[in-house]
């Protein structure tokens, strides 16, 4: 990928972001940097499409170190389970066989699995000697008959979210267009429903939460094209141009996506979240807006009252155990304000949350819901954010899987919110999961336990006292 | 305080309960060169036999006195007589334990009275200690008939061979040695780690029964035995009265204990549990107290590994519903642990009364079987049932996962002789419960598909997400 493409990439004018400097979110700081590189954000984005076959090109530790690791589900085809890499030897660095091998190696991929597609994933190494990964996919193409798509996410491109938006690109360069969507069967239309057809950017179906929203689309008439990419198949991605209404999940790591699509094909989106009550509500609110069905609006708001009526009931006795708690937020990002929302609905307090990748638009939001008192964090180091919690009496940390055991050795309650975890909150449904994965480690005994000295000690016991006492 | 509900039907579904005599045969076999005789018919010992054969997967020396028809309705004495004749006089053993069954507390036997019969009428053998003790199966449980044994061991040995306790001269005479008396929750794996946890504190750990010596699992030199090889050297018995202090593990051995006390004047502390970090806390203190010594750093360690375990076993254990059925003093310690990580103990059943059960942390403990546990962890859906191999079916009908502990384990390898207790064992249980729960990953939305999905004749998952990749 020439340097141009990468500028251009960086230049994303529907992001907040894009006002400041052009370099994604933020330039990383060498010996002072966590997070992931292009090549991770690239194959976080995509590897949910369930019927492909997701080939790293390069030397072992990019995919040696990352396959098999995300919480993400397929309903049906577990094909991009399978961890499927070039694996370079030294000799094919010198010798220049890199090309050789990966021409080989998607002709293995499609023998052995039958895969809908095959995408590849250019790494650091490969990059640097040249091999050129969109001849060699195309060739392979031709040779096999299955779409090969290149996606060129070399590492020392840039930043993690970089790749997010060059798999987005590629989505758009290479499938999004080249298939047509069915026509809706006979026997599921119902009398009095306008089915529309919609997509999700930005959704990955992190350990199956989004079938807690799915069946609400259903009722709604919402056809959902893609959700990119969560259990999303390799033909639905092709057929995203079709939708009438485009959905931006909870990041903007797809941004690119959705304005694209906007500006290419007309197609209207809106920025949303399934975290909270008030945040599911309103993405529904949003798509009858977009859709602009009168129908659809009065059946969404039918939804939406008896969903949140069924919730809050079901929510109430966990409210009782969650109220009053202090939260310390450290998530960076546009994902601060919708999981504020969703512990608000909770009767949490917020009382500080990390601002390291907000804008100032996102920061605004926080300040709106949150009130004036709300604290914001930059500093996202294990020490400041034990710091943090000590110095706001903090009950409890909420940040990604890397922080978790940062706050564990401190003896501090945690609960995990990043893409690695084992639990699901989206939709209405998510909120009780939320609930009670809070309520699970707040309250948990285990807390007390290790924090009391051993009975022959002779010194105080170790750990933060929390929430005041 | 948990409530006991009496067993309330007429049959017996699916059993729990092991029998009274097969408990004190248990205890026997904790003693070096000794073989336990059942009084009652072949049945009894033969069914005995395979049992323990099959879950310790050794030769098990076990003997009958053959009751037949004509002895049963005349008179058994002279079985009794002579066989403990035949077997002092093929065997040499250094002790020979005399259980009674329901049969021959049926018919009405006088146990006592016919070893001193025997005695009489064969004074060569007086040197070779025989223990009576009543233990009818219409009562009790394995558990109670262990300690019954373990207390007649006492009452048989101790007043001819201590000094009388007025004197208490001899209480502390061997500086180092401490009296272990071991429940029958313990494996022969928890035995040689308690052992363990003694020797660091430099002091010579005198355990009965040490089944950890002759039930571990061992090749010897020996090829045959008609005794049991290992176990407590029945010379040291009547040495305890010069321990300086005993331990006693297991409520069930309260009064096996209070004998000792009486007879030797030797200080004791008890303990109910030895799982759970309160549990092993109050153990190592009590041996630090004992010995003077400071906690060996290797024992501290220890115990932060079992710290950070916790938290790291909060996040599954945390609101787990679990399912127990075991003997008493085992279902106590395990319904603890569970309290300890923040679960809930939803289904608890017992064989038999037990003091100690209405200490257990669940609202209701069942006197009763399988079925009954079964029927209560379906109604409080139950996550994970702990109990003995035959609750293998009942698991698998319930759909959950199965930790096998007690009493039988015929179907696992060394489950004999796994390590439970101690800082060390909890921590491996621990992990091994919180795996069971993820493996069957029961927090995850089941997979939905679409009504208006594309994927014409894919595969679809349809149980658990945990199973589907």
């Amino acid at each position: 990928m020439q340097a141009k493409d990468i500028a251009e990439l960086l230049n994303e004018p529907a992001c907040a972001h894009n006002k400041k400097e052009k370099s994604g979110c933020a330039r990383p700081k060498p010996g002072a940097t966590a997070g992931g590189c292009s090549f991770d954000g690239a194959q976080i984005a995509l590897l949910p499409i369930a019927d492909v076959a997701h080939i790293v090109h390069g030397p072992i530790a990019c995919a040696g170190s990352s396959w098999d690791n995300r919480g993400t589900r397929s309903s049906g085809p577990t094909l991009y389970r399978i961890g499927m890499t070039t694996d370079l030897t030294e000799q094919d660095v010198i010798m220049g066989r890199g090309e050789k091998r990966l021409f080989h190696a998607i002709k293995q991929a499609v023998d052995s699995y039958a895969p809908k597609a095959v995408f590849i994933y250019n790494t650091c190494v490969p990059a640097l000697t040249g091999d050129d990964i969109s001849a060699v996919c195309k060739a392979a193409a031709e040779k096999t008959g299955v779409p090969v798509v290149p996606v060129d996410c070399a590492g020392f491109y840039g930043t993690k979210n970089l790749g997010n938006r060059i798999a987005g690109e590629a989505m758009f360069k290479y499938v999004i267009g080249t298939g047509e969507p069915l026509p809706v069967s006979a026997d599921m239309q119902r009398p009095g429903i306008t089915v529309h057809d919609v997509n999700l950017i930005g959704e990955y179906n992190i350990a199956g939460e989004f079938w807690n929203v799915l069946p609400l689309f259903d009722e709604l008439g919402l056809r959902i094209l893609c959700t990119l990419s969560g259990d999303a198949r390799f033909h639905e991605v092709q057929t995203m141009h079709r939708a009438q209404a485009n959905m931006v999940v909870c990041a903007k790591a797809l941004l690119n996506v959705a304005r694209k699509l906007e500006t290419d094909y007309k197609i209207p989106y809106f920025e949303g979240s399934f975290y909270g009550v008030t945040d599911t509500s309103m993405a529904f609110r949003e798509f009858a807006r977009l859709l602009n069905d009168p129908s659809l609006t009065a059946r969404t708001e039918a939804l939406i009252a008896r969903e949140e009526a069924k919730i809050n009931a079901a929510l109430d006795p966990w409210r009782d155990k969650l109220r009053g708690k202090r939260v310390l937020l450290y998530t960076g990002g546009v994902k601060s304000w919708s999981i504020v929302s969703a512990l608000q609905d909770l009767g949490l307090e917020v009382v500080a949350t990390g601002t390291n990748k907000s804008t100032e638009e996102d920061k605004a939001r926080i300040r709106e819901i949150m009130g004036d008192k709300t604290r914001m964090i930059t500093d996202g180091s294990p020490k400041a954010l034990l710091g943090a919690v000590k110095e706001y009496q903090a009950d409890i940390l909420i940040a990604g899987g890397r922080n978790m055991y940062t706050a564990l050795k401190a003896r501090i309650p945690f609960l995990d919110i990043n893409q690695e975890r084992e639990f699901g909150y989206e939709g209405y449904g998510g909120m009780t999961e939320l609930a009670r994965q809070l309520a699970l480690t707040m309250q948990s005994p285990v807390w007390a336990a290790v924090r009391k000295p051993a009975p022959w000690a002779k010194s105080a016991g170790l750990g933060v006292e929390l929430g005041g006492g | 305080m948990a409530e006991i509900l009496k067993r309330n039907k007429a049959l017996a579904v699916n059993p729990l309960k092991a029998s009274q005599p097969i408990g004190a045969s248990l205890a026997f076999l904790g003693i070096n060169k000794a073989i336990p005789m059942l009084h009652g018919s072949q049945g009894c010992t033969a069914f005995g036999k395979v049992y323990f054969v099959r879950h310790f997967r050794e030769p098990i020396p076990l003997q009958t006195t053959a009751m037949d028809q004509v002895s049963t309705v005349m008179s058994a004495d002279e079985n009794v007589i002579e066989g403990l004749r035949a077997i002092c006089e093929k065997s040499k053993p250094a002790l020979i334990g005399l259980p009674t069954t329901g049969l021959s507390e049926t018919q009405g036997t006088d146990i006592k009275r016919l070893v001193r019969d025997f005695y009489a009428a064969h004074p060569e053998y007086a040197h070779i200690p025989v223990v009576p003790v009543n233990t009818p199966d219409f009562t009790g449980c394995l558990e109670s008939g262990y300690a019954l044994a373990v207390k007649a061991v006492f009452e048989t040995l101790l007043p001819t061979i201590a000094p009388p306790p007025a004197s208490g001269g001899a209480v502390g005479k061997r500086k180092k040695q401490i009296n272990i008396l071991a429940g029958s929750f313990l494996t022969p794996g928890d035995i040689e780690h308690i052992k363990e946890l003694v020797e660091a504190f430099g002091l010579r750990p005198l355990v009965l029964p040490d089944i950890a010596d002759s039930l571990d699992g061992h090749l010897t030199e020996q090829e045959s035995s008609p005794l049991t090889l290992g176990g407590t050297p029945v010379g040291e018995i009547a040495s305890m009265g010069e321990s300086i202090a005993t331990l006693v593990l297991g409520d069930s051995l309260n009064e096996a204990a209070d004998v000792l006390q009486a007879r030797t004047g030797v200080p004791d502390y008890r303990f109910a549990s030895l799982m759970g970090l309160d549990a092993v806390d109050s153990f190592v203190a009590a041996l630090a107290e004992i010995s003077g010594k400071p906690v060996p750093e290797k024992i501290e360690r220890q115990r932060a590994q079992l710290q950070d375990a916790m938290v790291d076993a909060h996040f599954m254990l945390g609101f787990a519903r679990v399912a127990i059925a075991a003997d008493p003093d085992l279902l106590y310690g395990f319904a603890r642990l569970v309290a300890e990580m923040g679960g809930e103990v939803v289904a608890a059943v017992a064989p038999a009364r037990a003091n100690i059960l209405s200490e257990v942390t669940a609202d209701k403990v069942a006197i009763g079987d399988l079925e009954d546990l079964e029927t209560a962890a379906r109604s409080q859906h139950a996550q994970l049932v702990i109990s003995n191999s035959h609750a293998v079916e009942t698991a698998r009908r319930l759909g959950v996962p199965l930790l096998r502990a007690g009493f039988p384990q015929y179907d696992l390898l060394g489950g004999y002789q796994r390590l439970w207790v101690g800082y060390r064992g909890t921590r491996q249980t621990l992990f091994d419960l919180a795996n069971l729960l993820v493996e069957h990953g029961q927090h995850e939305p089941a997979p939905y598909v679409s009504i208006y999905n594309q994927r014409s004749g894919e595969v679809r998952a349809t149980s658990a997400a945990g199973s589907t990749h």
